[in-house]
């Protein structure tokens, strides 16, 4: 992997990285990568794919309204408030 | 442990303020060196122990964790207290919600001690990998404890707290509980709610035990485990099941299985021969021990390591310097700007490494071939575990490859360090249960730990061995001679 694809993928990540990370990174990906081809030498053709492993699907509850009392807490955990709204930079 | 100090409390032999301040001695005389909490409330742990005095003054009838002084790893949501995940974008976070199992052990009148150690948001398996700083291994401590439950692990073993709450996703109990010479429990996958545990892989993330004796986790198990209508994968359970375990370990005719591809070259020779002696003294015990294979277990670390990071790029998303936690904003130029100047200081190296494999093996041209291909391999690991337990009852291993490795030895190598996890992996992967507990020590006086494997809720079944074996065997009584040097 170069340093340009981890910058890609850094910044799909919204993550910054100095140019030493860069550099570090292009070298340790590529080899964990590297371990992670030794799948390819499995044959999934008939294999179905697993993402829940107890069985359970489609698990429903009431859907009932309720009040939430953390408000206040919640907002004050926002590193930058206004009256009581979270601030954000602008987008543009 | 939790009985005998239970029974001391209900027979007025000590109090629960006199317990919690022992203990609270033992972190203020040992915690310098060991590094194991990251937050310690004695002030509200003796609050909590007096209410239970208050009770036992006023006769009333207390339950079995009521009063007894336990940690919790940080990555597990505590009400009031600051819960880091040991990572700098949480380092002042303190959260208005308990986790579901903090909440189970409120009302079970439990005193929380403290936080403990982990390695950043549980990515590791030696606490190196903490934001704030490393814990040892109280065995020997220029070692690790192991990880990322490390923290829990080392309060344990070392006399800082009767039990410990700690967390599982590829081995982040068990592995610990092996390299600090303790029992760890990893419940199978739902049957203790997730709520409240700050996520990592949610497809295998588990809540779970660090104790000295198998009965303790028990006990834990049976107060924690149960659906949660805040988790919707948790599943239902007779708990009685798991204390009758302990209440009457039998092994009559267990069906042990020894899979051929566990033992493998590379597995230092004293863990294969304390693991190996352990499965003989069961067998003539009257347990039946039979050779199995699971052939495609040797690709569980290749799956994990794109199944985590990927679920991890998705979970640590929501860490964005606006609505919580370590933030840039100030010096941020727009909206874009604070995430990524947030995350890329705010998030620690193998943190950002696994939001990168994970981002990457998601990505549009690379979803096929990476995360689908891995959770097709991730089915064949699992089929190998079901036809196994047609066969057998059980399955033993090592915990982990070796001892516990010495502090730094594999810094700079990520792909080493995930190898720790080798043998404990891909029973996550599964969903199953399984426990470490001690069966030996190498030449150096470091603890060697086996691991017992179940079916899907087969927690009785892997009490009953574990509680038999512990019964016969006395390495659970070994303590660390470092704490009398200290």
């Amino acid at each position: 992997m170069t340093k340009s694809e981890v910058q890609k993928i850094a910044e799909l990540a919204r993550i910054s990285l100095t140019d030493d990370e860069l550099e570090r990174y292009a070298g340790e990906l590529s080899s964990i990568l590297d371990y992670i081809a030794k799948l390819n030498e499995v044959d999934t053709d008939d294999v179905s794919i697993t993402s829940q492993v107890t069985g359970l699907s489609n698990i429903f509850r009431e859907d009932i309204v309720e009040e939430c009392n953390l408000k206040d807490e919640l907002i004050a955990q926002a590193p930058d408030t206004e009256d009581r709204g979270v601030k954000v930079k602008s987008v543009f | 442990m939790i009985r005998h100090l239970h029974n001391k409390l209900i027979s007025k032999e000590f109090s629960a303020t006199e317990l919690t301040k022992q203990y609270l001695e033992r972190i203020e005389k040992f915690d310098q060196k060991i590094c194991a909490f990251l937050t310690v409330t004695a002030k509200s742990a003796l609050d909590q122990a007096r209410a239970v005095d208050e009770k036992i003054a006023c006769g009333e009838k207390i339950g079995l964790l009521a009063g007894l002084p336990a940690a919790i790893k940080d990555n597990i949501a505590t009400r009031g207290v600051k819960t880091t995940a040991a990572s700098r974008i949480l380092e002042n976070y303190v959260p208005p919600f308990d986790a579901t199992v903090i909440e189970l052990l409120r009302a079970r009148d439990f005193v929380m001690l403290g936080k403990t150690n982990l390695d950043e948001f549980a990515h590791g398996s030696s606490t190196e990998n903490s934001a704030f700083w490393t814990t040892r291994n109280p065995w020997d401590l220029t070692r690790v404890p192991g990880g990322s439950s490390g923290g829990s692990a080392a309060a344990v073993v070392s006399g800082m707290a009767v039990y410990a709450l700690g967390t599982d996703t590829g081995g982040s109990i068990r592995q610990p509980a092996s390299y600090c010479g303790l029992v760890g429990l990893k419940p199978t996958y739902g049957l203790c709610s997730r709520y409240g545990l700050i996520a990592m892989t949610s497809s295998t993330d588990v809540p779970g035990f660090l104790t000295k004796r198998v009965e303790d986790a028990a006990y834990l198990l049976s107060a924690l485990a149960g659906r949660d209508p805040k988790d919707a994968t948790t599943l239902s359970c007779d708990s009685r099941d798991y204390l009758k375990a302990i209440a009457e370990p039998r092994l009559n005719g267990v069906r042990i299985g020894i899979p051929k591809e566990y033992f493998i070259e590379g597995l230092n020779k004293e863990v294969l021969n304390a693991v190996k002696g352990a499965v003989r003294i069961l067998e003539k015990e009257g347990a039946i021990v039979k050779e199995i294979s699971l052939p495609h277990s040797q690709y569980g670390i290749a799956v994990y390591y794109i199944v985590t990071p990927s679920e991890v790029s998705s979970n640590l998303g929501r860490f964005d310097g606006i609505r919580y936690g370590f933030s840039k904003h100030s010096d941020a130029e727009d909206l874009i700007d604070v995430y990524y100047k947030s995350r890329g200081a705010g998030f620690g190296q193998e943190a950002k490494r696994r939001i990168m494999i994970g981002t990457y093996a998601l990505s549009s041209g690379y979803y096929d071939a990476y995360y689908k291909k891995a959770q097709k391999v991730r089915t064949l690991i699992i089929d190998n575990f079901k036809r196994a337990f047609r066969e057998v009852d059980v399955i033993i291993t090592p915990t982990a490859p070796d001892v516990a490795f010495k502090i730094g030895s594999k810094e700079n190598d990520p792909l080493a360090m995930y190898l720790e996890d080798i043998f404990s992996v891909p029973v996550s992967l599964a969903g199953l249960p399984a426990i470490s507990i001690p069966c030996g020590f190498n030449h150096e006086n470091l603890p060697i730990g086996m691991q017992i494997i179940g079916p899907q809720l087969g927690e009785t079944i892997l009490l009953k061995v574990a509680a038999y074996y512990e019964g016969i065997t006395d390495w659970h009584t070994k303590e660390p001679m470092l704490l009398t040097e200290l």
